[in-house]
């Protein structure tokens, strides 16, 4: 087949395809029925379509290859991420329905932009061609624009959608420098290079072998452009600063999607990057990422502990989770990589299941979002209450939680891969982390409640409600009993690979 | 010998029962207080068929259960106890019903105070029994989560900065813990495990064990607690409501020791000998120190909170001097401190809620009117000094006797110690009984009640018992203490380095 037309293959970005045809029927079909109070519609078609992606996700497993012109590569670790990122986008559906309905903003826009930017998700993680990277980030960061200022009247949204575009775009500036750098150095952006014989194509991946070692300067430089275009979405430091704004401003299931999903589609593309493209160069990115890890873990745990908003407290905690993520990264190895999946996925459920809380409890408008509005939630609500806590718990890292599992899981494999003095601050960090979540715990259990105000909202919000249950019963059980997940992550571990 | 799993049902009885007490209703305060007693003594019952069926001749584990978990890492459930462990999970079983009962007093929020100490219950025997370096982790941590909601909750008035700073200074030290405990998992070598059978005896560079213990030597030396890292210790007793107290003292800073004994000093046994003198120094310094400090204390939870320093500090002392007798009074002074002083803050808690205080200033001639308490008190105070007779002086001659064999000067300051714990405790008695009536409020109060009785009664029966007969104690705790001094002595592990740490 040396035809130069590519051959269409749609099997590898089928799940994309359902979520954007779904996604444009959601906007048709609301046109068509107008405006019901009770736009139950929204919510199931997105339903829908989220399951079709999953449905096509599961059908690429076990296909390993390059499609659309070596555009798109279809792996095991696309499809993990694709599922879980699907899982996600439905914890976001369920939750928001309550949500926006009690905030009178239910738009089928809403639902467009979120399949929308799942879409541009799941394209990260099969991206094979710096371009499809691109292309997939803007994706979802557009859409992501619009969703952080979904609530028009709210002032501190229009901020912080303004903050979270303004650098955004200033970060998508560096990514696309770095991959006109890559271009410069091999004349490609391919990652892998084709993968039929006697193609011209040359990818990242097949220059490394084949050019001289002087000729890799550019490359390195891309490297470090590409570190902190990507860095910028999974929200690591020094490129962190429009977290905790874009976090406090967004509606709480957006933030808590944001939180789950951006960072896990980042991280995807990070990995391929480095610990599948990049790796022979890693003696030249491991200081970077070394560096950017330490300070990601240390700056997020220690800036959190000041945060007297739950949604900025949990906003700088998602940093420090950043920093976690790159320990198993910079391990680069099948256990790091299985390690970061199984991270990624768990700590998105946690967080999500945080978010969700904050989502049913915040009241209309969200005006209860400070820490000492919480103040006796166990007397008043005990099951929200143990929830939050549960999720608290598992974002420190408590046994007998998934989020320990995730840490052991990551720094396992750095202790494997000889950065036992990276994990040692990182148990640190997470030790002062320990502080600010169990602040939230004292707020809750020691104190008492404040006269007049009411801690409710399970009743407006009873699909909410039930994504909280969710995300905590899978809080415990991954925790207690994770064989089928890390299992699942490490068989994803099984990546195409340039030959 | 019987095939009924009485261990694993002992450790999940009390966490069954707080399941089951979750869905009792929250205002029928009775049922709640009974359920829970009745879930405490029958894991008590249950856990007298571990004793009944543990062999005396065998040093190793037993009794216990293994049973994959996650095959995929190496984790597996596998639990056992042997002499060492046997006693402080019978201490545990023992104690818990008498804190259920000493929480009588609790009136507020009963339902979840019940959950949590029942939680408590399962983390604590889960770790005194677990042989899973995994698993031990998971019950390790998991009982600071109920601890520090039942003193965060029910403690007096600091009571947020003490569970604060209980749950930090263990968590600090038990994550270094962990990292030692990965360094180990990919160390062993093979398919990777978290057996701490298998992890025995995994050749480690001096280096590498240096570092190593100094992980778990954090963790367990922040919960015994060892001077200087003792400062959570006064305010997280002296905060938490009386059960909590109690469990605190009586069980919780074991788990330091046993730790010590169970997994720093066999997995890294060179550098435990190379650690010997520093633990050893500060074993001594915790003595006089935590001995001084209780002298000087206004309060009386605090002066038994110091007085646990030093306990703990001869503890520490018998277990490192290397002698098999320092190490039998070591292990039988973690029970006996768990007596003594448990049932110290039952006394100081049932002074409390008498009075209302705490300050020894507001009280003074108590002996007239409550004289059956102040007998019993006194009858404590004395066991907690090391009267000859009473289960104190069993354990602290043991450890003086062993230390003498091993470190002859070392024994000097260490019987110091000693001197200092009559002091502060019978100064403080005098204060407390002794004396004229000074403050109207202490002229009528109530007598022993009935409950009080019931608390106190079986523990000073055991404290008799260990004082007149100790042998059945001792017998069971050789073997295992042999093993352990045996590894503290033996150097084989390291050809060239022949010096001996000490021994007779």
């Amino acid at each position: 087949m040396d035809l130069s037309t590519p051959e269409i293959e749609l099997l590898g970005i089928a799940p994309e395809i359902a979520l954007v045809v779904g996604a444009l029927f959601i906007l048709i079909v609301d046109a068509i029925i107008g405006d019901g109070d009770n736009k139950w519609h929204l919510w199931i078609l997105s339903t829908i379509a989220l399951g079709a992606s999953i449905f096509f996700s599961v059908q690429a497993w076990g296909t390993t290859e390059l499609q659309l012109g070596d555009m798109i590569a279809v792996d095991g670790f696309a499809t993990f991420v694709k599922i879980t990122l699907a899982v996600f986008g439905l914890m976001t559906v369920w939750l928001s329905r309550g949500y926006l309905h009690r905030d009178g903003i239910e738009e089928s826009e809403f639902y467009g932009l979120l399949l929308f930017s799942v879409a541009g998700m799941m394209l990260m993680a099969s991206a094979a061609d710096l371009i499809i990277v691109f292309l997939a980030l803007e994706t979802f960061s557009l859409a992501l624009y619009v969703l952080v200022g979904f609530r028009r009247t709210s002032l501190l949204g229009q901020e912080s959608a303004m903050k979270y575009f303004l650098l955004g775009a200033f970060s998508s500036a560096f990514l696309l420098l770095g991959i006109a750098f890559v271009y410069g150095a091999i004349g490609s952006t391919q990652m892998y290079g084709s993968s039929a014989a006697g193609a011209s194509a040359e990818g990242i991946s097949t220059a490394l072998v084949s050019l001289p070692a002087e000729d890799f300067t550019l490359l390195v430089i891309a490297t470090g452009l590409l570190i902190v275009g990507l860095g910028f979405k999974v929200a690591a430091v020094p490129f962190h600063m429009w977290t905790p704004d874009a976090y406090q401003g967004a509606p709480s299931p957006v933030t808590g999607f944001m939180a789950a999903a951006t960072k896990l589609a980042g991280f995807a593309v990070l990995i391929r990057l480095f610990d599948v493209i990049l790796f022979p160069l890693r003696s030249d990115w491991r200081p970077l990422l070394l560096g950017i890890a330490v300070l990601t873990m240390a700056l997020g745990s220690i800036l959190a502990v000041v945060q007297e908003d739950l949604k900025r407290l949990l906003a700088y905690s998602s940093i420090a989770h950043a920093g976690f993520v790159f320990t198993g990264i910079i391990a680069s190895s099948d256990r790091g990589v299985s390690g970061s999946l199984f991270y990624l996925a768990t700590y998105g459920i946690t967080i999500l299941g945080a978010f969700a809380v904050v989502a049913v409890l915040g009241g209309r408008d969200e005006r209860r979002t400070r820490v000492d509005d919480f103040r006796g939630l166990f007397y008043e609500s005990p099951l929200l209450a143990g929830a939050l806590t549960l999720f608290l718990l598992s974002l420190a890292g408590v046994p007998a939680t998934v989020g320990f599992v995730g840490k052991l899981v990551v720094f396992g494999a750095a202790v494997e891969a000889g950065y036992s003095w990276l994990v040692v601050v990182g148990v640190l960090a997470s030790a002062v982390a320990a502080y600010f979540y169990l602040k939230v715990l004292v707020v809750m259990y020691m104190q008492e409640k404040d006269a007049g105000t009411e801690l409710t909202g399970s009743e407006t919000n009873k699909m909410g409600t039930g994504v909280i249950a969710l995300a905590a019963v899978a809080t415990v059980g991954l925790g207690l009993y994770w064989s089928p997940l890390i299992d699942f992550a490490e068989r994803a571990t099984f990546f195409f690979s340039a030959g | 010998m019987s095939d009924f799993p009485f261990l694993d049902v002992v450790i999940f009885l009390p966490l069954a029962g707080a399941i089951l007490i979750g869905f009792l209703p929250k205002a029928n305060v009775a049922a709640l207080r009974y359920a829970a007693l009745i879930v405490t003594i029958a894991t008590f019952v249950v856990s007298l068929g571990v004793l009944a069926n543990f062999d005396t001749a065998d040093s190793g584990f037993q009794l216990g259960s293994n049973a994959e978990w996650i095959p995929e890492w190496g984790v597996g459930y596998i639990t056992g106890v042997d002499g060492i462990s046997l006693w402080l999970v019978l201490l545990t079983t023992f104690l818990t019903p008498l804190s259920v009962l000493a929480s009588w007093s609790v009136t507020e929020r009963v339902k979840p105070f019940f959950i949590f100490l029942l939680a408590l219950e399962t983390g604590m025997l889960g770790v005194f029994s677990s042989l899973d370096m995994f698993l031990f982790y998971v019950f390790w941590e998991v009982t600071l989560v109920p601890m520090y909601l039942l003193i965060g909750m029910w403690g007096y008035e600091k009571r947020i900065y003490a569970a604060m700073k209980f749950f930090l200074f263990t968590l600090a030290g038990s994550l270094l813990m962990l990292v030692a405990i990965l360094y180990m998992y990919f160390a062993v070598g093979g398919e990777p495990t978290f057996s701490y059978q298998e992890l025995l005896g995994t050749p480690l560079t001096l280096d590498v064990q240096r570092l190593l213990f100094l992980g778990f030597f954090a963790s367990f030396a922040v919960k015994v607690p060892l001077v200087p890292l003792h400062t959570w210790l006064p305010d997280a007793h002296t905060e938490a409501p009386t059960a909590g107290s109690i469990l605190l003292a009586a069980v919780l800073l074991k788990m330091g020791t046993y730790g010590l004994l169970r997994f720093a000093v066999p997995l890294f046994p060179d550098a435990a000998r190379e650690m010997v003198p520093i633990v050893m120094a500060l074993a001594i310094i915790g003595i006089l120190y935590g001995a001084l400090v209780a002298i000087m204390q206004k309060d009386l939870k605090r002066l038994v909170a110091y007085s646990s320093i030093a306990h703990l500090g001869f503890v520490v002392l018998g277990m490192f001097v290397g002698t098999i007798q320092g190490m039998s009074g070591g292990i039988l002074q973690m029970v006996n401190h768990g007596l003594s002083t448990g049932a110290l803050f039952m006394l100081v808690g049932a002074l409390y809620d008498r009075r209302h205080t705490r300050l020894i200033a507001d009280y003074g001639g108590l002996a007239k009117t409550v004289p059956v308490l102040a007998g019993v008190f006194l009858f404590v105070t004395m066991s907690s000094i090391g009267l000859p007779g009473l289960n104190g002086f069993i354990g602290e001659f043991l450890i003086l006797l062993g230390t003498f064999f091993g470190y002859r000067w070392w024994a000097v300051p260490a019987t110091f110690g000693v001197v200092l714990a009559a002091i502060y405790l019978l100064w403080a008695y005098r204060r407390v009984f002794h004396g004229p009536v000074t403050n109207e409020a202490n002229a009528k109060l109530p007598d022993m009640g009935v409950r009080e009785w019931l608390m106190l009664a079986p523990v000073m029966a055991l404290i008799l018992l260990i004082g007149v007969y100790p042998k059945p104690f001792l017998d069971r705790i050789e073997p295992a203490a042999e093993k352990v001094v045996s590894q503290l002595q033996d150097s084989s592990m390291i050809p060239g380095q022949v010096e001996e740490a000490g021994g007779p």
